[in-house]
């Protein structure tokens, strides 16, 4: 599966990874909800680095869609709360 | 549904919504890469703000450090003239300027890391624009109207994305780059205003004098005062019989003295 990583670029990750990703996501998602930095930039930094470690990237040309689209490394809570509204960050 | 579903959902609806759809799916297609185009240029131009952000901090933390020189010879000479008061005064600003320094060697750590980021975003979407095009131009070229709308989200796919990803970057570059602006424009007018020039402007205490001398560390200044004495008692002789006459701006002091006692 294409995982894109706002800001970095898109990988391709073995789909058996997936489980793996859903727990650090899940943890991602606590801290969300807690609404505590510190313990989401850990959490999401995780996340990202299985992504990174994981996958490998897909060449600057491939035009592809993802199949998940994950935050920013340096994304606050904030962020995150206006990627989930339906209108926000994306201009155009 | 888990948040990176939910957050990749969501991404995409307003991605493909920026699409301007045309009555002639071809035309979708040239509309697209005119924007992809802007957006490309729009990213480049991102590149250069970020860059002359960054080298504005670079020339401030220059003059900053400088000016600390400045500060530390100056309370070298008042001590070697037996003016502790005036070499105080001297290191306590320099303490300051210490503070205000390292604040933005970090800025500048930061604009470098964020310039880095929108090169690279810049290189992505510059490839995946040469890639649409070619895909643009096959599909203009064999297929009619009717057929090519079966095609035009074969060529969209990743596109859009990248597009929405690209435009949030740089958006975001941006968001980051006027925070700092304002505070470098602060420090400019610090500069500017003479503040930071020497230790003799004590007993003009405007605020910003006030806010650099709260900003300095009371010890720090006494430990590198201490350390300061050491090495001018150590050197008298030579400072004396060497260098007897003092600066201007040392000689300028005296009728102050009393305001610091």
């Amino acid at each position: 599966m294409i995982v894109r990583i706002l800001g970095e670029g898109q990988w391709d990750v073995a789909e058996d990874r997936l489980d793996e990703l859903n727990r650090l996501d899940a943890e991602v998602e606590a801290a969300v909800e807690k609404g505590d930095q510190v313990t989401f930039s850990n959490a999401l930094n995780a996340l990202l680095n299985d992504v990174r470690t994981a996958g490998s990237p897909l060449p600057d040309d491939a035009l592809q869609d993802s199949d998940l689209i994950l935050p920013p490394a340096d994304a606050t809570i904030e962020e995150v709360r206006e990627l989930l509204e339906d209108d926000g960050l994306i201009p155009g | 549904m888990s948040l990176m579903q939910r957050i990749s959902l969501i991404f995409r609806s307003k991605a493909n919504k920026a699409l301007d759809r045309a009555e002639d799916p071809r035309e979708t297609l040239d509309y697209s890469y005119q924007r992809q185009i802007e957006l490309l240029s729009k990213v480049r131009r991102g590149v250069a703000d970020v860059a002359t952000s960054r080298k504005r901090v670079e020339l401030q933390v220059a003059q900053l450090e400088q000016q600390a020189q400045k500060l530390t010879d100056q309370a070298q000479k008042a001590l070697s003239m037996g003016r502790e008061d005036l070499a105080r005064e001297a290191l306590t600003r320099k303490s300051g300027l210490t503070g205000q320094i390292s604040d933005l060697r970090a800025q500048q750590a930061q604009l470098q890391g964020e310039e880095e980021k929108l090169t690279l975003a810049s290189q992505r979407l510059q490839a995946k624009v040469e890639a649409f095009r070619t895909k643009k131009e096959t599909i203009k070229a064999t297929y009619t109207a009717a057929e090519a709308q079966t095609r035009i989200n074969e060529a969209f796919s990743g596109i859009s994305e990248e597009m929405g990803d690209v435009g949030m970057a740089v958006q975001r570059a941006e968001d980051k780059t006027a925070q700092m602006q304002a505070r470098a424009g602060a420090i400019d007018e610090l500069i500017a205003s003479g503040a930071l020039d020497d230790a003799t402007a004590i007993g003009h205490g405007d605020d910003i004098a006030r806010e650099l001398d709260a900003m300095s560390s009371g010890s720090e200044v006494e430990n590198e005062l201490a350390a300061l004495k050491a090495r001018t008692n150590g050197a008298q002789g030579a400072v004396e019989g060497g260098n007897g006459a003092a600066t201007p701006a040392l000689e300028a002091e005296p009728q102050k003295e009393e305001g610091q006692a």
